[in-house]
């Protein structure tokens, strides 16, 4: 790479990261920065008074950790519902052709087009007649939901990209059609649905509006935060949210070597 | 060990007939080459014969067991794919002796013949090493010994040399060769490289557009093909097939006058390039050189007898040069008759 260009490619970078990582760093300045560094003005940027109490207090909160609690719980089940309907539909749609496949991919992609707050009322009544209102069963039900387009698409390109030669070797060499999967496929698109499943566990984790209007005492922790953080002094909100980001960046960091292969950067 | 009969098996995409009531015989540990240009029907065939695709009509027979209904895995096959299928998270090692722990063999069975196979194969000092470490011609390799390790009573092979460099290639077909006759293994394989099929078979079926053109030895075809499709398919050059005016029983071919198998009419002469003698150009048939190619162990000339462009191979010292015209004596026992009409041999002119 030449001169020019080589400072242009770093700039890029350098903007890029940037546009991610200044603003997370002054949200984790005003969670540390007490309640001086949260109202100080003009900002210096330099962490000065760093305090732990701020995030302390917040993990004091009444109910903070009980919300974490149904947070993990509806992300966990969102997770595992999505890789158990999405992967299975992935897979057809990737291996075999059928009268419209492609309507259907376009269908899986429309789902998202719909417009949750029309959703939520006639599901906020189901839900309580069925008795899944205020629990975070229901709510991992409608996060299922979102993150399904994703794991269905995600991992029929998967599928697609693990040859079918292999799948017929196995067939060839005594195997049954679940054994070659089991036994050739699933081991090659395990990583990739590993970070499917992340995928789908950060979109529940990230989810307020529906957990928001699904329940009222057994909330999650965004939708928890939503609430009491909108009563409280300024430092206490950046905590809050610097408490929310983190476990989503811990998990995209910890699988991204998984998401590049998926996307077709080679991963270094 | 077995013999594989295919009798009148079809097969239909939507309208289109891939394979037109294919019937075919292969005896007991013979090697068949299933020759073709592209989209002839010689892939879908193997297919079928494997329980990949299933046929729109008619029967497999493997070993007086008839397969039709039964699903690939049941079928005690092995198959080489033309982008080898090596599974990439086993080892050389476990992708060898995968067909052999399909059929629940004991560790001591693997690894014996894990150990011959890859012993046949020369990969011995590659079993512990992953697919993506090894080269094509390496792999190539695997997916054979693979194969082999199960020591099917039939094999079959699509396209399994298409992928490796011309080096590769003709050294993995002596290996093949000598390799299959010492097993002994039913074999079916596919290909569209008529060398290949000439060097390794012990019959070739020539397949177009969905049906079996001819089925012969490989010296058969090459010397006696049933049509000109066959002629010009096999054999590089391709035949020639020069026109002719018959009248009184007799083929006039420049001032050459030879008997023809008809009393009258029109027909087309086949003849290999090699079988031509030069002559004087008032003895033969008159032959235009425009181009000679040397091509090392002979020389190839192309050039014009009356409109057609024909080849003829000509020994490697031969002093003509393009632009000069010679005189062609055609081998009268090698020709080959053809309607000019149908294109269909008509028998042997001698």
């Amino acid at each position: 790479m030449t001169g020019p260009r080589r400072t242009l490619y770093g700039a890029g970078i350098l903007a890029i990261c940037a546009w991610v990582l200044v603003p997370i760093y002054f949200i984790a300045l005003g969670a540390f920065g007490g309640r001086g560094g949260a109202f100080a003005w003009p900002k210096t940027g330099l962490p000065t008074h760093l305090s732990l109490s701020a995030m302390q207090r917040f993990l004091e909160i009444d109910g903070v950790w009980s919300a974490a609690l149904n947070s993990v719980i509806a992300a966990g089940l969102c997770m595992l519902l999505s890789i158990a309907l999405g992967a299975p539909a992935g897979y057809a749609l990737a291996r075999f052709s059928f009268r419209g496949a492609n309507l259907y991919r376009l269908m899986i992609l429309m789902t998202r087009a719909f417009p949750l707050a029309i959703l939520a009322l006639p599901l906020t009544v189901s839900f309580i007649r069925i008795g899944l209102y205020d629990t975070p069963y229901g709510v991992a039900l409608i996060h299922t939901a979102l993150a399904l387009p994703f794991a269905a698409l995600i991992t029929s390109s998967l599928f697609v990209g693990i040859p079918r030669e292999l799948e017929e070797a196995a067939w060839i060499f005594g195997c049954t059609r679940w054994q070659a999967f089991r036994k050739i496929v699933l081991p090659l698109a395990l990583p990739g649905i590993a970070a499917t499943a992340i995928f789908a566990f950060v979109i529940s984790w990230n989810e307020v509006f529906a957990a928001s209007i699904l329940t009222v005492r057994e909330r999650t922790l965004t939708a928890y935060l939503l609430k009491i953080l909108a009563e409280s002094p300024l430092h206490y909100r950046f905590a809050g949210g610097l408490l929310l980001i983190v476990p989503s960046v811990i998990f995209i960091f910890a699988v991204r070597k998984y998401l590049f292969a998926m996307w077709g950067i080679a991963n270094r | 060990m077995a013999d594989i009969e295919i009798e009148r098996v079809r097969k239909d995409f939507g309208a289109v007939r891939a394979l037109d009531e294919i019937t075919l015989h292969v005896a007991d540990g013979e090697f068949v080459a299933l020759l073709g240009p592209s989209g002839c029907g010689k892939t879908t065939l193997l297919r079928i014969i494997a329980g990949l695709e299933s046929q729109s009509g008619g029967r497999i027979v493997i070993g007086g067991r008839d397969l039709s209904d039964v699903p690939t895995r049941n079928r005690r096959l092995a198959m080489v794919f033309q982008n080898y299928a090596v599974f990439p998270h086993m080892s050389v090692y476990e992708n060898i002796a995968f067909g052999l722990r399909m059929q629940g063999a004991d560790a001591a069975r693997v690894e014996q013949r894990v150990k011959r196979a890859a012993g046949l194969l020369h990969i011995e000092m590659l079993l512990d090493r992953y697919p993506a470490k090894l080269s094509g011609g390496q792999r190539q390799r695997v997916a054979v010994a693979r194969a082999l390790a199960v020591e099917p009573p039939v094999l079959l092979m699509d396209e399994p040399l298409s992928n490796l460099d011309a080096l590769l290639r003709l050294e993995m077909r002596a290996d093949l060769k000598a390799i299959l006759q010492e097993a002994g293994t039913t074999t079916i394989y596919v290909t569209h490289d008529q060398t290949e099929a000439m060097g390794l078979a012990d019959r070739i079926a020539v397949m177009h557009g969905g049906r079996i053109v001819q089925f012969d030895a490989p010296m058969a075809v090459y010397s006696q093909p049933e049509s000109t499709f066959v002629g010009g398919f096999v054999g590089s050059p391709p035949m020639n097939f020069i026109k002719v005016e018959v009248t009184g029983g007799a083929a006039k071919l420049g001032a050459l006058s030879l008997p023809a198998p008809v009393a009258s009419g029109r027909l087309l002469a086949g003849i290999r390039a090699e079988d031509f003698a030069l002559v004087e150009r008032e003895k033969g048939l008159p032959f235009n050189v425009l181009v000679v190619e040397p091509l090392g162990s002979h020389a190839l000339m192309t050039g014009r007898v009356a409109d057609q462009v024909i080849r003829v191979v000509a020994p490697p010292d031969t002093a003509h040069a393009a632009g000069t015209e010679i005189g062609l004596a055609p081998v009268l026992q090698r020709i080959v008759w053809m309607d000019a009409e149908s294109g269909q041999a008509l028998g042997r002119s001698s």
